[in-house]
Order: structure tokens, then C-alpha cells, then sequence
């Protein structure tokens, strides 16, 4: 009897645990998006897509976003949106036939600090260092091996402009809650406030988006119609923009992601073959004890 | 069973060296001709599996630490240039991280078989204790190495781990000393990473013991009966090495889901935000493993006299550990395995999801409220036009929306009128996540200190087997009956 009443107070207590699980949301929950690249089985980058998301990246993000733990030659890497490949003339050292993508016939991916498509997209930014010889500030152009260029000349600078300091970009979908899905439902997600909803302290700097925790963001709406001029010819739609900028920081957060998933592939499946003989060998081991 | 060795070299090396380090004798013996009791289940691998685990954790470790900083600086981005350039760093990142997961829940498995097959008992009673302690640095070091990668939990874990030390005498001075500064800073990191080197080959060191004291009492089994001659065994090689290496096959496809699929699943998005000692996250919980004894810990919200809750909250958790120590003479049964002790089985099963509930406890915000006995009230005294005093009440499902509701509804009063003299606003009683977490834990120190004792001298178990073979026997034959 004692039993049976213990038992019944564990179920019920059980009960009560899984009912208010869905009370604890403080902010709104992002829709589930089917995106290409978080699928277990095939999944990939849409390398148009993370080009494009890029482009929005260059011209919008990097204003105010840092992007520390990435360098230009990430993007030329295995599995990177500007990888090339070509053929080394040895007469010359230089790499010939050069084009994008990876070599399906013939030719080599081309070592990331030679590709030359990321030799000119480093090119585009100028780095400030002190020069050796003479102790004194110098700019050059950036190389593919330098970190992405900050919009900042010190880390302090960031909040003293903005208030708070907008956060590094580099792990952005793997540092939040919901991922790729929170980051497209917060970028799309702005709206008029329900009503009576006011800014924590009455502060005017701040934007309503229910995705965001507490509701209110220093980040105004960023994306708009035709924010940017897309260099394949994409009609640049909010939506449009959200999922690119999205994939491309997807990518940006495990660049190796890809590779990943295709060697978790071939070791599960090398260790259930593994498992099976093991099996059989137990079996014939065992085969006439009694056990 | 260290019985006379069988082991004979073979070759005439093999003869010199037996002479002088008899280190293939110990092998042979211990891993070969080693008697194992004929009726193990597969829960008896995973003594096997740990030492698989300990194996990667040490292994992926060394190769890490080749790469890492313990810079306050420079600790997060070396663990992004780990998983970006080390070439198959990420691969042994994700090990690594994934691998303190899987060891915990092998730690477990093996943990809970001990209970519930009473392995604990004479004659392994130091067995046991060696196996707790084991768990015990498997604790420390698995909190130690989250700290490493230096996010926001790492910091934050770590300040809250910290700040327990201050309930006890001297409680500050031993902070500072443990911190090695005022806060949380370089300095700790720096220690921190050095123990969580040191802590593993103290585990393994211990596992040495573990193994050596295993091999002397020799293994226990489900039936829980002594062995009493060659007919209740099978030689080590090649029986349970295949059962083992099948079952740690088994386990590591588990394992790999979690490393090439799934390597955050099991840890906190927040702590890939770099520590921020100004930002706190809005909640710090530990990791996974850690969470049954963090809701223990946070259960008691009460002091006692000049014992105030922090420092009651920590003696629970310590002595929920504590406890598993003095199990071997607590449990007064005359019975070792709980196949034949009926009633001990069902308040094992409560125990079991009682630590399952409690790991749920720790995750939550302790005031979280589980049930609501009523509803919220807001009550409004006002004078009326006429002089009289009156009253309003409004009712409502949560705080905001009868604070919300009493607002309209003193409008419309002061519209008509009305003079409001007094508010108040009563909050149901509520059933918490901390109450549960109490009585969960009352139930989990309980079953040491009441069921196990009273229980043992009690009940009536079932009849035991008196050999393994036999055991064996009686099984088959009621295999036979069921299928006719």
C-alpha cells in the first residue's frame, strides 16, 4: 500500500514538472526554418547564398559588427564561398586557368593566401600597424592571412558609439538560443509594440522585436528593400537578405561544419559495421556457455 | 580472485623477464585468465567503457593543451583557432567537450549498477569508496575544464562554484586563496588549468586502486552470490574482452552522433559569448552532469539557528556525495543483489527518477511555479461617494495581469468618484521548484539513511540462489516454462 502511494505521488509529481515547462518563454520563440545547412544527412552550404550573405555582411554588418575570430583566407578555404582552383605553371609560380569553386576536373584548390579572389577582397580594407623600421603608424592594404577589419580603432570605442557594444559576429548563431532561426526571426522580426509596451525606462535609443529577450533592441531595423545591390542579379527582399546574411554567419560560426557531418557519416556507419562483427564474435565466443 | 598465477612464459625473454618485473604475469593474470562470474549482464561493461573514456579525455586533453592559452585574453579565441586552423581541431574540441558528457553518463550507468546489484557490499566496501572518490575528481575536473574555454557560463559557473566557500568558517579568506586574487581573473584560470591537467592522472591513479581492489574481492554479479568454484566463472580473455569491446562499440556510435551531429547539444549557447565579468546571463546553470547536486544545493532556502541556507545548502550537496561512503554499512540487508529483494527494488525505481527530478530541478529557475493553489488577488479599499467604505477585488492567473486589471478598475472607481484609501495585492500559495527540490531531497538522503538501514532488517527477500550456476539453472528452466 505504502508502495503504491509512493508511486502515485512520483506520477503526479511528474505531471507537474512536464505542465509548466512552457510557461518559462520570456521572449518570443523563432519559427523553425528547414535550412539547407543544419539538415544531418546531405546538408550543405548553398554557396550562392553565403556569397550573398557576404556582400550584406561587407556593406551593412561590418559598419558596426566585428567579425574577430575570422580571416580573408577563411573565405578561400576548403568548404569557403571563394575557394579556386587552377593549374601551377612551375616555369612561372603562377596559377593559371584560374576559377571559382572547387576543382571537380582537373586542377588544384589554390592555398587561400594566393587565391587571388581573396587577394583582392583583403585588398579592399587597410590595415593600421606600426611599422618596424621606423616605429611609426603605417597603413597598408590587407592580406588574406589578417583578421577581418574592425569597424573600430579600440575595443572601447564600440560602446562608447553605440551605447551598448554590438556583439562579434563570429559565433553569433552558435551563442544564441535558436541559432540560425533566432538570428533570421530577430532580423525580420521587427514590429510596432503591442500596446502599453514601453522601452525600459522610457530610453529612445531602443527598438521593439519580440524575439529579442525583454523585447528591446539597440539594433534599429537593418534590412530594407533593396538594402544592397546583389552582384548575381537576386532581387535583395527582406526575407531575400535575412536568410543570405543568415547562411553566411551559419558558415562564418563553424566553417567546418560540412566536413563535419560527411566524416560523422562514414564513422557511424564504420562502427555499426564494426559493432555487427563484434556481435558475432560474442556470440560465437559464448556459443556453449550458459550464462 | 588472486588465486596461484597460471601464467607460464612462453620464451626464453619472456622467462627472464618474469624473473626480474613479472609485468606480464600481472597482465596475464589480471586481464586474461582472470576468473568473471558466468551470469554478468551488459551493465558489467561499462567498467570497460570508462576506462575507455578516461583514455580519449586524456588523450584529446594532452593534444588540446598543446594549443591552448589560459589567458584571460586569449582563452576563448584559442579555442576558436582550435576548432578553425589546429587541423582536426574541431574533431578533438568536439571529443574533448562531448566525451566529459559521455563519460558522466557511462559514470552513471556503472554508479546506479553498483546500487542496485549491491556491489558496495562486504567484501568490496573499499571498492566502492575508491569509486567514489574517482567520482568525486571526475566532478572537479569536468567543473575545472568548463572554465577553460572562458565564455559566459565558464565565468559565471565558476564565480557562483567559488562564492559557496564563503559559508564556511574562513569562508572568504579560502576564496581569495582558491581565486588567488579578489575575483575571478588570470590568476584562477591559470591554476584552474593546471589542476584540471593534474586531476585526470589522479583519476587515473585511482582507477589503478579501483581495478586492483576489483580484482582481489573479485566481481560482483546480478545474482549477487559469491563465487564458489570454476563452474560459477569463464576466463576474462576471451569472454568478457569480446562482451566488452562489443559494448563499447555500441557506446562510441552513440558517442559519434554526439560528436559529428550534435556537439552543442549538450552545452550552453551562452558560453560561446567570451566571459564578460560586467554582463551577467540571465540564468547560470552548471552543466548537465552537475545539475541533481546544484538543486540539492539550492533546495534549502532555510537556515537553522545561527546555520544560515547557504552553508546548509553546501553541507547537503557535500553530504549527498558524503553519504555514498558510509552506504556499505548502512545497508543492514543480508541480501547483495536487489533481483531478490523485492521491496528494495521499488524504492530503488523512486530513487532513480527522484535523481532524474532533481537533475530537472537544477535546471529551472528555483522559483518557478509548478502549481498555483488559487489565483492572484488584488484588493482595493475606497470610500464612495456616499461615505460608505467598500471594497473591490480582482482575480487573475498571474501578478501582471491583476496589477494591470486593478489599474482600469481604480480609474473607474476615481472616475465615479471614489476615494482610494488601501491596496493590497495577495499572491496564491504556489508550489515551487524549490519545495519539489526539497522533498526530492529529503527523499534521496532517505533512502540512505532510512530505507536502506530499516528496510535491510525488515523485509522478507526472495530465496536466493545458492550458486551462480544454479542461478543460471533456475532461470533457464523458467525461460522453458514461459515459452510452453
Amino acid at each position: 500500500m505504502a508502495r503504491r502511494l509512493l508511486l502515485t505521488a512520483v506520477v503526479t509529481a511528474l505531471a507537474a514538472i512536464v505542465a509548466p515547462a512552457a510557461l518559462a518563454a520570456e521572449a518570443k520563440h523563432p519559427p523553425r526554418e528547414d535550412w539547407a545547412f543544419n539538415r544531418p544527412i546531405g546538408g550543405s552550404f548553398d554557396q550562392a547564398a553565403v556569397q550573398r550573405g557576404f556582400q550584406i555582411y561587407k556593406e551593412v554588418c561590418a559598419a558596426c559588427h566585428t567579425m574577430n575570430y575570422l580571416a580573408y583566407r577563411n573565405l578561400g578555404e576548403n568548404g569557403g564561398q571563394f575557394v579556386a582552383h587552377g593549374t601551377l605553371n612551375r616555369a612561372t609560380t603562377q596559377w593559371e586557368d584560374v576559377a571559382l569553386g572547387p576543382p571537380h576536373h582537373g586542377g588544384r584548390v589554390i592555398p587561400p593566401n594566393e587565391n587571388p579572389y581573396i587577394r583582392a577582397i583583403a585588398a579592399q580594407y587597410e590595415i593600421t600597424e606600426i611599422d618596424r623600421g621606423t616605429g611609426q603608424e603605417v597603413t597598408r592594404p590587407a592580406l588574406p592571412a589578417d583578421i577581418f577589419v574592425s569597424p573600430y580603432t579600440n575595443p572601447f570605442q564600440a560602446a562608447a558609439i553605440h551605447g551598448v557594444a554590438p556583439p562579434d559576429l563570429s559565433v553569433i548563431t552558435k551563442a544564441r538560443d535558436g541559432g540560425a532561426d533566432y538570428l533570421y526571426a530577430l532580423l525580420t522580426g521587427y514590429s510596432e509594440p503591442p500596446e502599453g509596451e514601453e522601452p525600459p525606462g522610457g530610453a529612445t535609443n531602443l527598438h521593439y522585436n519580440p524575439y529579442f529577450p525583454g523585447g528591446w533592441i539597440s539594433m534599429p531595423p537593418q534590412l530594407v528593400p533593396d538594402r544592397v545591390t546583389y552582384a548575381d542579379g537576386t532581387t535583395a527582399s527582406v526575407d531575400q537578405m535575412a536568410r543570405d546574411i543568415t547562411t553566411f554567419l551559419a558558415w562564418a560560426a563553424e566553417p567546418k561544419q560540412t566536413q563535419r557531418k560527411q566524416m560523422g557519416f562514414a564513422v557511424v556507419a564504420f562502427l555499426l559495421v564494426l559493432s555487427a562483427f563484434l556481435y558475432a564474435a560474442y556470440r560465437q565466443v559464448w556459443r556453449d556457455v550458459k550464462h | 580472485m588472486s588465486g596461484p598465477s597460471t601464467y607460464i612464459p612462453k620464451s626464453g625473454f619472456e622467462r627472464w623477464l618474469d624473473k626480474r618485473l613479472p609485468i606480464v604475469r600481472l597482465a596475464h593474470d589480471s586481464f586474461v585468465d582472470y576468473p568473471t562470474p558466468r551470469n554478468l549482464n551488459y551493465f558489467w561493461t561499462f567498467g570497460a567503457i570508462l576506462s575507455l573514456c578516461l583514455i580519449t579525455q586524456i588523450v584529446t586533453g594532452i593534444v588540446l593543451a598543446m594549443h591552448y592559452t589560459p589567458n584571460v585574453n586569449d582563452a576563448f579565441a584559442s579555442v576558436q583557432r582550435i576548432e578553425r586552423d589546429v587541423p582536426f581541431g574541431w574533431l578533438i574540441q568536439n571529443i574533448h567537450a562531448v566525451g566529459a558528457s559521455m563519460f558522466f553518463i557511462a559514470v552513471y550507468i556503472h554508479m546506479f549498477r553498483g546500487l542496485y546489484y549491491g556491489s558496495y557490499k562486504a567484501p568490496r566496501e573499499v571498492l566502492w569508496i575508491i569509486g567514489v572518490l574517482i567520482y568525486l575528481a571526475m566532478m572537479a575536473t569536468a567543473f575545472l575544464g568548463y572554465v577553460l574555454p572562458w565564455g559566459q557560463m565558464s565565468f559565471w559557473g565558476a564565480t557562483v562554484i567559488v562564492n559557496f566557500f564563503t559559508a564556511l568558517p574562513f569562508g572568504e579568506a579560502l576564496q581569495q586563496w582558491l581565486m588567488g586574487g579578489f575575483a575571478i581573473g588570470n590568476t584562477t584560470l591559470n591554476r584552474f588549468f593546471s589542476l584540471h591537467y593534474l586531476l585526470p592522472f589522479v583519476i587515473a591513479g585511482l582507477v589503478v586502486l579501483h581495478v586492483w581492489a576489483l580484482h582481489v574481492s573479485g566481481q560482483n554479479n546480478p545474482d549477487g552470490i559469491d563465487v564458489k568454484d570454476k563452474a560459477d566463472t569463464v576466463p576474462f580473455t576471451p569472454y568478457a574482452t569480446v562482451k566488452d569491446l562489443f559494448a563499447a562499440a555500441v557506446f562510441l556510435i552513440m558517442f559519434a552522433v554526439f560528436v559529428f551531429f550534435l556537439p552543442d547539444a549538450l552545452g550552453h549557447a551562452v558560453n560561446y559569448v567570451p566571459a564578460d565579468p560586467l554582463v551577467t546571463p540571465a540564468h547560470i546553470v552548471p552543466e548537465w552532469y552537475l545539475l541533481p547536486f546544484y538543486a540539492i544545493l539550492r533546495a534549502i532556502d532555510f537556515s537553522i539557528g545561527p546555520l544560515t541556507a547557504k552553508f546548509l545548502g553546501l553541507m547537503a550537496m557535500l553530504g549527498s556525495i558524503a553519504v555514498l561512503v558510509a552506504l556499505p554499512w548502512l545497508d543492514t540487508s543480508k541480501v547483495r543483489s536487489m533481483r531478490y529483494r523485492p521491496v528494495a527494488r521499488q524504492f530503488f525505481l523512486v530513487f532513480v527518477v527522484a535523481c532524474l527530478a532533481l537533475g530537472w530541478c537544477g535546471a529551472q529557475s528555483p522559483d518557478l511555479a509548478l502549481h498555483k493553489f488559487g489565483e492572484y488577488r488584488a484588493i482595493g479599499d475606497y470610500r464612495s461617494l456616499t461615505g460608505g467604505e467598500e471594497q473591490f477585488v480582482v482575480t487573475g492567473p498571474s501578478r501582471e495581469y491583476v496589477e494591470d486589471a486593478y489599474a482600469e478598475a481604480r480609474a473607474e472607481v476615481i472616475a465615479a468618484g471614489g476615494l482610494p484609501l488601501a491596496q493590497t495585492i495577495e499572491t496564491p500559495a504556489q508550489f515551487k521548484v524549490t519545495q519539489l527540490s526539497q522533498i526530492l531531497t529529503l527523499y534521496y538522503f532517505a533512502f540512505f539513511l532510512i530505507i536502506m538501514p530499516v528496510l535491510g532488517l525488515r523485509e522478507t527477500p526472495g530465496r536466493v540462489p545458492e550458486t551462480i550456476a544454479k542461478a543460471i539453472g533456475v532461470k533457464a528452466a523458467k525461460k522453458v516454462a514461459v515459452g510452453a
